[in-house]
């Protein structure tokens, strides 16, 4: 009996600044674990990146050869795709663990559920900036786009747009991975939700690809801070609700 | 008791609905420029008001059922989310029907109808969320999870498809307008509440006896299998 009671009682002591260092770390080592199922099963993310290639190709046949259009649109169409991909992404995420019943593995470990969800939104995140990173160049190439303020601000919007997608998301994927229809019930639980951070996404890498010329990219990105924000809190408050039984 | 309430509160219904919808088409004034159309305002408005109602009684629900773990808060967010789909849904139409002579269009790109029928989506997608999980303690942990999320998501995404674009007309104030239309519409308003807590409540009902049937013990393992609901005084 002693030995768990110790144990118990460190969290405690160290305050709780240590909590969340422990919070931290433990969403850490979540996230190494995912990340090296993803990279030892790497024939899942090359298809994944396969996918939102052929949904950027697919955008161009929808449209017609008009260049100028897709140009202007550019932004619009990297964002589907992302989003798209991300459906896949998430699903998937908390398909594997439902194999072998590994989630009741994962909440047997004495953790707090929400290094879980830190851990599983952060990969997930990750995931998609990846796609994104690697999306970039194909969008310049196959819709003839010239960068105009650098790929600094670009990257930026990449990393908030993708946080802005896989902080609900992982709520969502948690959720739908153990309801009948789960295919169809993430993107229709997901894609209402997103519009707001969609359009904010869209819109800023519009103005990143194409100039600011009334300065509205900051507003832009304000929401999309904001929308993190309210949903990694959001998250981190419901999630343990959603895995516990 | 309560099932005199009930019936009182549909007999009122009934009557204001129907002393509304003669206020509406026939005392009040037509509108100086939009003429008889304007009157469509008189259902459109109270529909919407009701949705929006009906979707925070959703979310208070919610957040009572995480809390209290409470079959009646989930049965009556189970109820207020449909009915307010279906008053969101008839307020959307009605706009839509609106906007045909007025604007031109039968659909704008407008904050307000965007942001209607992007609510509209998502608490369809709450519903079936509620549709695909059979058990009921998870799915009423979960749907009180994905109602919290798409409650919040409401105040963004009006303000974001605000900054992006905007062309509803802006509400006008009861000081502006004739005082025959602010009355006749506060009528509407509360003709449409009393609906809408007849429907809730009617809803509400049906929900916490598929809660008892659900929760009760299979009949194999029932004290009386002649009994159909062994575990519906539990509940109560």
């Amino acid at each position: 009996m002693s030995a768990p009671d110790s144990e118990a009682d460190q969290p405690s002591q160290a305050g709780a600044l240590g909590l969340i260092q422990q919070l931290f770390a433990n969403a850490a080592i979540v996230l190494a674990k995912d990340l090296l199922i993803e990279w030892r099963t790497r024939t899942r993310l090359n298809a994944l990146l396969f996918f939102s290639f052929a949904t950027l190709l697919l955008f161009s046949f929808a449209l017609g050869p008009d260049t100028k259009l897709l140009e202007r649109n550019a932004g619009g169409y990297l964002w589907l795709a992302i989003l798209f991909s991300s459906v896949l992404a998430l699903g998937e995420s908390f398909r594997v663990e439902r194999e072998n019943a590994s989630l009741d593995g994962l909440r047997l470990v004495p953790t707090d559920a929400r290094a879980i969800f830190l851990g599983k939104a952060l990969g997930n995140g990750l995931i998609l900036i990846l796609i994104g990173l690697l999306l970039i160049p194909v969008m310049v190439a196959l819709y003839g786009v010239t960068i105009a303020m650098g790929f600094g601000p670009l990257v930026v919007v990449l990393v908030l747009g993708c946080f802005a997608i896989s902080w609900p998301g992982t709520v969502y994927s948690a959720i739908a991975s153990n309801a009948r229809a789960r295919d169809v019930l993430l993107p229709l639980l997901l894609f209402p939700l997103i519009v707001p951070a969609l359009l904010a996404a869209v819109k800023a890498t519009s103005l990143v690809l194409q100039g600011d010329p009334m300065l509205q990219l900051r507003s832009w990105l304000t929401l999309l801070v904001a929308f993190n924000l309210i949903y990694w809190a959001l998250g981190l408050a419901l999630f343990p609700q959603v895995i516990e039984e | 008791m309560a099932r005199r309430i009930y019936y009182l509160v549909i007999a009122m219904a009934v009557a204001m609905l129907a002393t509304g919808a003669w206020l509406a088409l026939v005392w009040a004034p037509p509108d100086r420029e939009m003429g008889d159309v304007q009157r469509i305002m008189y259902a459109h408005v109270p529909s919407v008001w009701m949705a929006l109602l009906a979707v925070t009684l959703n979310f208070g629900c919610s957040i009572a059922y995480l809390i209290r773990s409470n079959w009646k808060a989930d049965a009556l967010a189970e109820a207020a989310a449909e009915v307010g789909v279906l008053f969101g849904a008839v307020g959307v139409t009605l706009g839509s029907i609106w906007g045909r002579p007025t604007w031109g269009v039968w659909w704008t790109w407008d904050p307000r109808l965007t942001s209607a029928a992007i609510m509209l989506v998502s608490y369809a997608g709450y519903l079936a969320l509620r549709r695909f999980v059979e058990d009921p303690e998870r799915r009423a942990t979960w749907s009180s999870v994905a109602a919290i999320i798409a409650f919040v998501d409401i105040p963004i995404i009006w303000f974001s498809v605000k900054w992006w674009r905007s062309l509803h007309q802006v509400q006008s104030s009861p000081s502006t307008v004739d005082p025959k239309m602010t009355l006749v519409l506060r009528w509407n308003a509360i003709a449409f509440l009393l609906v809408m807590i007849v429907f809730i409540w009617s809803r509400y009902r049906i929900a916490l006896h598929q809660r008892e049937r659900e929760l009760a013990p299979p009949e194999a393992l029932a004290a009386e299998p002649q009994s159909r609901t062994p575990a519906a005084g539990a509940l109560r």
